[in-house]
């Protein structure tokens, strides 16, 4: 059965993003089409997670080719959830830079740019081929090459080399790792790799393979030892960059531990889910250490992704209901949550022209909405019940309980406090105190507007749990029963 | 043969590592450039280097080489050429804007804009 359903969200940016190319010198139209096609990308989003609600898994077979010999692109329900939800980042982060990049940017393809990264997320997200994934990491990480340098200050130029130096190494590393998992299995669709390896056992070359995997995707990331490239190299670009990057790179790594670690490598999960358990331990603990550490709101912002990266993969580590059910709610609420940080924290940069929090104050005196705003995702930031980070932590704790790793949970627990520790210090040094004199009281208002949706839905998240608790458990299920998956693809076998 | 060119892969890997922790970018991009020679090296070793005709059904042979690595090195080559041609332009465009191809003068802390 083939459904062209699935390849809608991924056909819209891409389609966008080459239509774009052609109006790089009329702004208008940039900002026009690229709003237009990020809220079809959203509207079909929608309604490819209605589907998968009422059908179940769907997918489609690229030129008629049945898996494992075509690529298949395979839409389960926590691939759709979170393409609707790159799909809600896009749109707002879309509308952000209406305001912020400037001229100089958008007369320089930085629409397009986006719509590509877009179409390399979404992309990512849907297909069922470890050989395509790489692919899409690279259409996701030119995108963002361009996106981080785009502007050329001295800064960016620098943080550039780093960045694209880390990744092209791990990209490389990414290719050596399937030629290993072609030479032992020969196959490359990642239903069919499940079905080979049950079929073989995990052998120790599996579980180094697997072990391999982690390194790479971990890279992409940003897991304990390999997130050292990552403070620097998202303060860089503006504040609309840095949010698309926050909210949507680091989690593309994060889904493909995810689906690597719940569908192919399965049979030695003491050894490698114990790794992961561990490695996002350490992760937790040294993002809230850096995020009390700076005082800079944007570096405190981004060592928060890597706290928020770790407590995802400790629920996939754990491996029952519970642990898997709470990463998914927990992957969803960081997505939008961290797009409001940065959106928040990028005005705050515009209005006071630093990022330094010494340097500012008492802003809630003359940006009230900005600042409530603030506070709001600094509370569901940390999980305080009616706002959406609540469910998703509790979960995963419950999971971390059951599974019986005590000393890893309580880390998730005292890792909740010093996170609100850390956002509170931006809001009280920030927002209250004594308002210092800022040049000509700048206007903020199309900036917040995007914020101010992303809280919304982080609201209606905590508060409408129950509507949206049937898709999670529908994600959980195919996540924790690979078979689900694997018939659906290779049904005709 | 596959032995060999294990031992190859490994030596490219080997260079490729220590170019690329190398203070000169310009190294670091010759390093870059090894670990994709490298890379795609295994992907054609890794598939299996047993006789056969060229994966052409012209040739109308009893065998055949494995036709998928070649098409995943062929993907992953355009990949890296691009990648590199940008990393170049973005090294001489740092070398003009920041006068160095030092890694170590690039560190750059946070009062640095």
């Amino acid at each position: 059965m083939s459904n062209n359903l699935v390849m809608m969200p991924l056909i819209f940016p891409l389609i966008g993003g080459i239509l774009l190319i052609f109006f790089n010198k009329k702004p208008i139209v940039q900002r026009i089409l690229s709003t237009i096609f990020s809220i079809a990308a959203l509207a079909v989003s929608c309604i490819l997670v209605w589907t998968v609600h009422q059908n179940g898994i769907q997918i489609v077979e690229i030129g008629g080719w049945a898996p494992p010999y075509g690529i298949t692109f395979v839409a389960d329900m926590y691939a759709s959830l979170l393409v609707l939800t790159t799909s809600i980042i896009g749109l707002t982060g879309v509308l952000y830079s209406f305001r912020t990049v400037g001229k100089e940017r958008e007369y320089f393809f930085y629409y397009p740019a986006v719509q590509f990264l877009l179409a390399g997320v979404t992309g990512a997200f849907l297909t069922g081929d470890i050989f395509n994934l790489f692919v899409f990491f690279e259409v996701l990480l030119m995108a963002s090459y361009v996106l981080m340098v785009l502007g050329g200050t001295k800064r960016q130029l620098r943080e550039s080399i780093k960045y694209i130096a880390v990744n092209v190494f791990s990209s490389a590393l990414f290719v050596i790792t399937v030629a290993f998992l072609y030479a032992v299995t020969g196959t490359l669709n990642m239903a069919d790799l499940s079905v080979k390896i049950s079929e073989s056992g995990q052998t120790g070359l599996l579980t180094v393979i697997a072990i391999l995997f982690l390194i790479v995707f971990g890279m992409k990331g940003a897991i304990f030892p390999l997130y050292i490239w990552m403070p620097g190299s998202y303060q860089a670009p503006p504040a609309a960059v840095s949010a698309l990057f926050g909210a949507l790179l680091t989690k593309v790594g994060v889904y493909a531990i995810t689906r690597v670690y719940t569908l192919i490598f399965i049979h030695d999960k003491a050894f490698t889910h114990g790794i992961l358990a561990w490695l996002a331990a350490l992760t937790i603990l040294f993002g809230v250490i850096g995020a009390v550490a700076y005082w800079d709101v944007k570096k405190i912002v981004i060592y928060n992704i890597i706290t928020a990266v770790g407590v995802i993969l400790f629920g996939v580590a754990a491996a029952n209901p519970a642990g898997i059910e709470g990463s998914i709610y927990y992957l969803l609420h960081d997505m939008i949550i961290k797009g409001a940080l940065f959106f928040l924290a990028g005005i705050m940069i515009s209005i006071t022209g630093t990022s330094d929090l010494k340097k500012m104050g008492g802003l809630i005196g003359n940006y009230p909405l900005a600042g409530w705003m603030f506070f709001l995702s600094a509370i569901a930031l940390a999980g305080i019940p009616p706002l959406s980070g609540f469910i998703g932590k509790l979960k995963v704790i419950q999971g971390g309980f059951e599974a019986g790793e005590y000393a890893i949970s309580f880390v998730v627990l005292l890792s909740s406090l010093l996170v609100l520790y850390s956002v509170m210090k931006i809001f009280i040094n920030g927002f209250w105190g004594e308002t210092k004199p800022i040049q000509g009281n700048p206007s903020v208002k199309g900036m917040v507007y995007p914020a101010v949706i992303l809280v919304a839905l982080s609201a209606a998240f905590g508060l409408g749990t129950e509507f949206i608790a049937p898709f999670i458990t529908q994600a959980s299920e195919t996540l924790l029963d690979p078979s689900i998956y694997i018939e659906a693809v290779l049904k005709e076998q | 043969m596959e032995v060999m060119m294990s031992i190859v892969c490994g030596i490219l890997f080997m260079a490729a590592t220590y170019l690329m922790l190398s203070k000169s970018l310009l190294r670091i991009i010759i390093g870059t450039g090894l670990l994709s020679h490298g890379a795609h090296l295994l992907i054609l070793t890794m598939g299996g280097l047993k006789g056969g005709a060229a994966p052409l059904l012209g040739e109308k042979a009893k065998s055949y080489v494995d036709p998928l690595p070649q098409a995943l090195i062929l993907t992953a080559i355009v990949i890296s050429f691009g990648v590199t041609a940008f990393m170049l332009v973005l090294a001489y465009r740092s070398y003009q804007e920041l006068g160095t191809d030092d890694m170590d003068h690039m560190r750059g802390t946070d009062s640095h804009e």
